[in-house]
Parts: structure tokens; sequence; C-alpha cells
């Protein structure tokens, strides 16, 4: 019997036959805490008694949830870290660097790589076939000193994507829909693998939207197989020698198969308060916008941006409707201002922020008003999550989100002049 | 062990932003005083009704969204001495055992909000002593009761210094 590729990347790192439901140890590529789950992380790995990090080089701190930071205690929380860091040999990518996701994505993770991360977005970088995955402060407390950890081989959903996309609909408008289809739970502890034509076409900045909010649907992690494509991406960021070749095999077990054929799809949108509560921009279209918040590790990479610019182009945002834009890092900021997007974002009203989670997570810039819509480009949508719980948070597609800003409301970007 | 205390019911799909409000991350590093707000966006009054000993029981998918282990560490410092619930997200799962908040799967409908429950871990038994009513508890991975058998996972490894598994 074949393997899927969880199985396959688990196997060759515990050095057993990791079949799903088995229990492995596996050493860990890179391991990495945030501004928000770092501190916890030290505190638990002094209390175990250890000082000494088994990897330093790939042991790494990001601050990106709270930067630059609004309150005096986070502003001691990132001291603290930097400190550590100091201390034992740790990296850290500071403020203004970029998220934690994307930076992993564009400088650490390669094909058939185990990460682990203190942020639940970790899975991101299954987008290059790195089994990623995230876990709590005190699990990367124990791999920062052991350098591996424990892991239950997970079942695995394949996904099966053929056709193109129509016009104004991407990726994120597919994983909508598919966390839609099968639920905030549909893929609790398991692998969703995906293949099929529409994936040997799909960009990696498409893919890592994708795997990105393949934990929205519960999953352990999110695998894309190891292609021409990933090598191409690899090369561009300046390590094509780690690229290999990485696909499931052909007779690969698997819990569930779901196909989706992706012309069929229509721009989607999550509705207030989970991401599974999802609608077609069709039923939702007229729901008036207070904030578009355009980033994120989902979509906040410069093809995202591209887009949001072509739509933008000549056009000014509502004037009644804050429009946010936070690139998720500092080579896609320099990116974005090299092909003049920035440019055309500001001169259609944006506010542009500094690299890093911004208004995602609920700390500061751009948090909502009681009783206001919010239009993001992110991940989730729960009560509260941006700050208030008296407020609401819509989710889509760059290209809705940009359409929205212009209109106020919640617009279908197929029908954009 | 035994564990004895009131059950606080609550729905499906409790995130881990409404049980540790991400507008709170600056008391991150100071848990005593973010565990005040636990729960506050689900039930404003949690916080100041739980007593010592109580139980979490909520539908599925309890502890949804970021891996901040904040979430089951204020449950517990709050007071909560295990959840139950018709199913966990994974991450949650795992965050709870490692700081040893005792997590028990079950059909938590034929439970009420207020009802006196009566739960031995060793067993997964657990009695609703205001229904008369007995469930059981799924299984959990051994490796994980190991953990949870020594109060978390860094007492764990101050005890073993590295994972102690055998495969299956």
């Amino acid at each position: 019997m074949g393997k899927t590729l969880a199985e396959k990347i688990l196997s060759e790192k515990s050095g057993s036959d990791a079949r799903a439901g088995d229990i492995v140890i596996a050493p860990v590529d890179t391991v990495f805490a945030q501004d928000g789950t770092g501190p916890l992380a030290i505190k638990q790995f002094q209390a175990s008694g250890f000082n000494r990090l088994a990897n330093p080089s790939s042991t790494i701190f990001f601050l990106d949830h709270n930067v630059p930071t609004p309150t005096k205690e986070l502003s001691n929380d990132h001291l603290l870290i930097r400190e550590f860091a100091r201390n034992c040999g740790a990296c850290v990518s500071d403020v203004g660097e970029g998220i934690c996701h994307e930076v992993i994505s564009e400088s650490y993770a390669n094909p058939g790589d185990i990460i682990v991360g203190a942020d639940s977005h970790t899975v991101t970088a299954g987008a290059l076939c790195a089994f990623a995955t995230g876990m709590g402060s005190t699990d990367i407390a124990i791999a920062f000193a052991l350098g591996k950890t424990w892991f239950r081989v997970p079942p695995s959903i394949k996904v099966v994507v053929t056709g193109r996309f129509p016009k104004m609909v991407s990726a994120k408008d597919l994983i909508l829909y598919l966390i839609g289809k099968i639920g905030a739970d549909g893929a609790t502890y398991m692998s969703l693998e995906f293949s099929g034509s529409t994936i040997d076409r799909m960009p990696i900045s498409q893919r890592l939207t994708i795997a990105n909010m393949t934990v929205e649907a519960g999953a352990k992690t999110g695998l894309f197989p190891s292609d021409e494509i990933t090598q191409k991406y690899l090369e561009n960021q300046g390590r094509g020698d780690k690229w290999r070749p990485l696909q499931p095999d052909a007779d690969a077990r698997y819990e569930q198969v779901i196909e989706i054929d992706a012309s069929k799809l229509e721009p989607m949108v999550a509705k207030p308060h989970t991401v599974d509560n999802t609608a077609t921009v069709t039923e939702v279209k007229g729901i008036r916008v207070h904030q578009v918040f355009i980033g994120t590790c989902t979509n906040g990479r410069l093809d995202d941006l591209a887009i949001v610019a072509r739509i933008l182009k000549g056009k000014k945002r509502h004037p009644d409707t804050r429009l946010l834009i936070a690139p998720a890092s500092k080579e896609v900021l320099l990116g974005a201002i090299k092909a003049g997007y920035i440019r055309t974002l500001i001169q259609a009203g944006a506010i542009v922020l500094p690299p890093g989670c911004a208004a995602c997570v609920g700390g500061h810039q751009g948090i909502l008003g009681d009783g206001e819509n919010c239009l993001s480009t992110a991940n989730r949508n729960f009560k509260g999550r941006m700050g208030n719980p008296n407020a609401f948070i819509y989710l889509s597609s760059p290209a809705t989100a940009a359409a929205s800003a212009i209109d106020g409301v919640i617009t279908d970007p197929r029908e954009l002049p | 062990m035994k564990l004895k205390g009131k059950a606080h019911k609550f729905g499906d799909d409790i995130s881990t932003d409404l049980i540790q409000p991400g507008r709170y991350n600056y008391l991150r590093s100071n848990l005593p005083e973010l565990a005040k707000h636990v729960l506050e966006d689900a039930d404003p009054n949690f916080a100041s009704r739980v007593k010592q000993g109580d139980f979490i029981v909520a539908g599925k998918n309890f502890g949804l969204g970021s891996s901040r282990e904040h979430a089951p560490t204020i449950l517990k410092l709050a007071g909560v001495s295990a959840v139950l619930a018709k199913s966990v997200a994974r991450i949650f799962f795992r965050n709870a055992i490692n700081v040893g908040l005792p997590v028990l799967i079950c059909d938590t409908d034929k439970i009420n909000d207020g009802d006196e429950l009566e739960i031995d871990l060793a067993s997964g038994t657990i009695s609703d002593l205001t229904s008369g009513i007995k469930l059981t508890s799924g299984k959990i991975p051994d490796v994980m009761l190991k953990i949870l058998a020594e109060g978390g996972l860094v007492p764990y490894i101050k005890k073993y210094g590295d994972f102690r598994i055998s495969r299956g």
C-alpha cells in the first residue's frame, strides 16, 4: 500500500514505516514562535530546566503580531524574546520583517521538511510540501530543547481540483468553498492533500493561501506536491538546491476524496462568526462595509496586492469605508513599491500599514467599532477576533475586498465596469 | 483521580478567541490578570461565576482557532478542572493536556447547565449527580495520558528528559 504525502514525510523523518494513526517521534527542521506565543514558550523552556537550544540556527522568533508594539507590556514581551534569543543564539525576525508564515515560506521551508510553530497558521508552509503544523507554547518549548517532537500520523483527505478559475475567482474562493462544504471541523486531526490539473498550474502564492486556511477546517497540515512550480519558487528565493520532487503514491489510502471543478466556483464570502458560514458573493452583496482590510498570512502577498492595485487603479475608496493594507513581509512591501502598487493604493485612499499581522488579531491598527462590518482577506472571522466582540467580520478574496472598498458595500468583483 | 464540580454549558465552535480575546494579548505575561477575562466574549459573567473544580461542558469543535496555549492555561487558572465536549480542535487538545487540563470527549447534550458532575479520570467515567446518568469518554492516545498523569508536559519532561513513546 502506497503512502500519502504526510505518511511519506513522517516515515522518512522518523525512520519508520509511518501509517495513519501511528504515533512517531521525528526531528524538526525549523521550529518557531511569535511574539504572542514566544514569551510563554521561553517560560516553559526554562521551567523544564533547559538552557540550550538543540538547533539555534533553525530556532526562530518572529516579532509580527503586534508590531510596532501598541503597549508597554507587549514591548516588554519583545525585550524578553530578544534577550532570550541573544543568550541562546536563536534567530530573531524583528519588527518590520513580516509575518512568520510569509517569512518561513520566503526563507526557510523546503519540500520534505518538518516545521512546527507556535501559531496555528504554521500549516501555510504545506504549500511548499513541508509537513508544517501549529502547536502551543509548551510543545514548541520542548522542540526548542530536544529538536524533535511527537506526532500522530494523520489520515488524509485528497482534494482533487480540476478546471480553470473563472474571471475574478481565485484560491481564496476555492478554500472558502471547501471549508463551507466540509465544515470547521471537517478535517480535524487530518492532512488535507491537494492535487489535480488546477493545482498543477497554481502559483505558490495561491497554494500558500489554500494551505494557510486548511487549519480552518481543523486540519493538522495541508500539503501540496513538490513540482516544477515549487522548484521555480525556491530558485527565485535563492535556494533552488533545496528542491526535490515529492508526490503522494498513486495507491495511497485516503479517508475521503473530494473533487472540485474550479470552473464552477463563484467569489465566496465567509459571514460572521465562523469561517464555515460561507455564502456566494451574490447572496451577500450590498451589505455595508465600514472597513476593508487587505493583507495577512492568507492574502498579503505580492500577487494579492497586484490584483488589488489593478482593481483600484484610478479609483477611490468609498468615502465611508476605511481601506487598510498590510503587506505580509518586507520583501512583499519592497516588491509592491517597485511595481508601483503602493502608489496606486495610496492614491485610491488606502492606508498602508507596516509588514505584520496588523488588524487581524485585534490588538491594534484597525480595531472595529460597535456594530461595524469589516471585509477582510484574513483567515478568521470569530467573534471578537478584530478586537471588538460587537463587530462583524466577513472574509473574502483580495479581488472581492478591493471591489467592495470602491462601492462601500460587499461587491461582486465580476461586475466591475 | 476523581474530580467534582458544576457544569457550565457552552455551545459549538467556542474559539480560542472567545476563550482568550486577542484584545487582552498585552496581558499574556500576566496570566492571573488574563484569567479574569476568560471566555468573556462567550459569557461576560463566566469568570466571576466559575468555582474551583468546575467543568466546561461544550458542544463540538471546542477550542478551534489560534494555537494560544493561554486559552487552556487561563481556563485552568480560573478554576476549571476539566473540559467536556463532543469534540475538540487538535491544537487545543494537545495544549490542554500539556498544561495538565483534562479533556473528555462525550455526548454533552445529556448534561444540563448547572448539573453537579463527578469524573473518574482513570476510567473516563462521568457521573451526572443531578440527573443520575453516567457517560463514558472516548479514548485518548497513551502518550497524552502519560503527560496528563504527570500534570503536563513540563513535569513530564523534567521527570523523563525525553518523550517515552511506544509506537501504535
